[in-house]
């Protein structure tokens, strides 16, 4: 078997999902940690590098699960609710052992654990990964550009909104109003990569 | 298709014990911290088993610390004094403290992992707070939207609060598909009277609690509070005094006027109390009672539209108007206000414009 287009398909699908079908911004998934956790640079670098790392091994996960346990089986409609439960005790596995044996990552990074384990971006990349029949480098690289996509998206939202702060903003658009507003423009602004890649 | 179904559920749930039990191993190994001692404004030691939240475990405790999100660090609200043992300032607190709060060691309980022997410090109000079983006595209607419930406290048979304080009340599920959930009141009552409390609900259309208060409370039945909450008080100076509150907002109003009867405070005071139409003005004798009783206290009701066949000679229009026409200065005086937002920063535009200052005007807003 030759490796070598898999893995240059496998890149481009990164890509892709960091900016053409950047699973934020263009799908509108894991919304809520997005407004929630956007207030400072600092705090969403973190939540950023958490969900690059739930997503990518989760996408691993759940496709060997999928593949090696479900489709033999005819199993398939159950992967939504398989994949759900695979990906919240793999978060709890990791902030666990984290939190005992590496106080330094788990104060950068398991923190944050918690706030995305029912992260619907999480799920969705496991399902889009299922949908569009990705072998499994593809996938990785679909579970990392994806997580990088978000990341980068968060860091944006975030640096704007620290800018924000000293702005008088009308009192109505005040938190989640113009939070909003910027996550659309940012998305339109997203939309500008559409066509630089054409891969799915 | 029996084996397919058969072969579908064995897979999924074996597939879900494993993780479960994984968990478990993993939790009874790796998250067993063993017991650790809280130790409570040097007074009270806790010892609980390692490895959840603070928050959780002094919920468990019967230690109330307001919340609103559960537990997610996204409200900000379980803050805490944590002296010793709490570690380093996580990056999920840090957009909730301020610098001063960094600097004296003010955490967020549902952050703050429990991992070893921690000290902290709860304020002595929130400490009072805890959970009372009590029976609903009365309701009584007080205008179309508006009624007055009493609960008579059953367990503990006693309750102490500030007057100016809120309670929480348990709404359980009353329909298919509810939820459990906490509202905030204010105390209407008399602080004297401890075995008792009453609080003033506005039907909310649509709002879970109030739906469950108006439509399926009734006399006898079991409540569940908890509380006291809250810093809305009187404060301790010879200022006089302007109460502005409509609706339900008459409640911890209520409260600072038995109190201050009670304690034979002679502050002057005048309470504006502002409604649409002159059915929606209520609990009148009381107020006239307050009037006779207290030293020096005058109570103002203000009507914005009275009807044609009301037959109203009181002060009429917006009860910011009717403060504004009273007091020519008000720097002299303290404001007390309480009801909606919209109509709290009214009232706090108007009083500024009067001159008074903002360390002198206190709110409680419902929303």
């Amino acid at each position: 078997m030759n490796a070598g287009p898999e893995i240059s398909q496998a890149f481009i699908v990164c890509i892709s999902a960091v900016f053409t079908q950047n699973i934020l911004l263009t799908y509108f998934l894991g919304l809520c940690p997005f407004l929630g956790v956007s207030r400072e640079v600092k705090t969403a670098t973190g939540l950023g590098f958490a969900v690059i790392f739930v997503l990518t091994s989760t996408c691993m996960l759940n496709w060997l699960v999928y593949h090696y346990v479900l489709v033999p089986l005819n199993l398939e409609f159950f992967r939504f609710i398989l994949f759900i439960i695979i990906i919240a005790a793999f978060v709890q596995l990791v902030e666990m052992v984290l939190d005992r044996y590496s106080p330094f990552l788990y104060q950068q990074l398991g923190v944050f654990l918690p706030l995305i384990t029912v992260n619907c971006a999480i799920l969705g990349a496991s399902l889009f990964m299922v949908i569009r029949d990705y072998s499994f480098i593809v996938a990785v690289g679909y579970g990392f550009g994806s997580g990088l996509g978000w990341f980068l998206a968060i860091i944006a939202m975030a640096g704007i909104r620290q800018k924000l702060v000293n702005d008088r903003i009308p009192q109505g658009l005040q938190g989640p109003g113009i939070t909003l507003i910027i996550a659309g423009l940012m998305a339109l602004a997203f939309m500008g990569f559409s066509g630089v890649l054409q891969a799915r | 298709m029996v084996l397919e179904i058969l072969v579908a559920v064995i897979v999924v749930s074996s597939i879900g014990t494993g993780l479960a039990a994984l968990l478990s191993i993993c939790e009874h190994f790796l998250a067993n911290y063993g017991p650790c001692q809280i130790n409570i404004n040097d007074e009270r030691n806790i010892t609980v088993k390692g490895g959840k939240d603070l928050l959780s475990m002094l919920v468990a405790e019967k230690i109330f610390i307001p919340s609103a999100c559960g537990g997610r660090g996204t409200c900000g609200l379980c803050k805490l004094k944590v002296l010793e043992g709490a570690g380093p300032l996580l990056p999920t607190e840090e957009p909730y403290l301020e610098k001063d709060e960094r600097e004296s060691n003010i955490r967020l309980a549902c952050q703050v992992k429990v991992r070893n022997d921690l000290s902290i410090d709860i304020p002595p109000e929130l400490f009072a707070a805890r959970e009372y079983i009590c029976k609903c006595a009365e309701i009584a209607d007080l205008t179309h939207d508006i009624k007055q419930f009493r609960f008579e406290l059953v367990e503990p048979k006693e309750i102490d609060y500030i007057p100016g304080q809120y309670l929480q009340l348990l709404t359980p599920v009353y329909k298919k598909g509810g939820e459990e959930v906490y509202r905030a009141y204010s105390i209407s009552s008399d602080p004297s009277e401890k075995h008792n409390i009453e609080t003033i609900i506005r039907l909310v259309p649509g709002g879970i609690c109030t739906t469950y208060c108006f439509e399926y409370l009734k006399v006898g039945d079991e409540v569940r509070i908890n509380g006291p909450y809250g810093d809305f008080r009187l404060s301790e100076t010879d200022a006089p005094i302007v109460f502005i509150a409509g609706g339900s907002g008459m409640a911890p109003i209520k409260c600072i006027l038995h109190y201050m009867k009670n304690t034979a405070n002679n502050r002057k005071a005048t309470y504006y109390f502002g409604a649409n139409k002159v059915n929606e003005l209520f609990l009148l004798d009381q107020m006239k009672e307050f009037e006779s009783d207290l030293a020096d206290f005058r109570f103002v009701p203000v009507v914005a539209g009275p009807g044609e066949n009301e037959n109203w000679d009181g002060e009429v229009g917006l009860v910011t108007e009717a403060v504004r026409r009273d007091l020519a200065n008000a720097s002299e005086y303290e404001a007390y206000l309480c009801g909606s937002p919209g109509m709290i920063d009214a009232a706090i535009k108007v009083l500024a414009e009067l001159g008074m200052k903002e360390e002198r005007i206190f709110f409680d807003k419902f929303e």
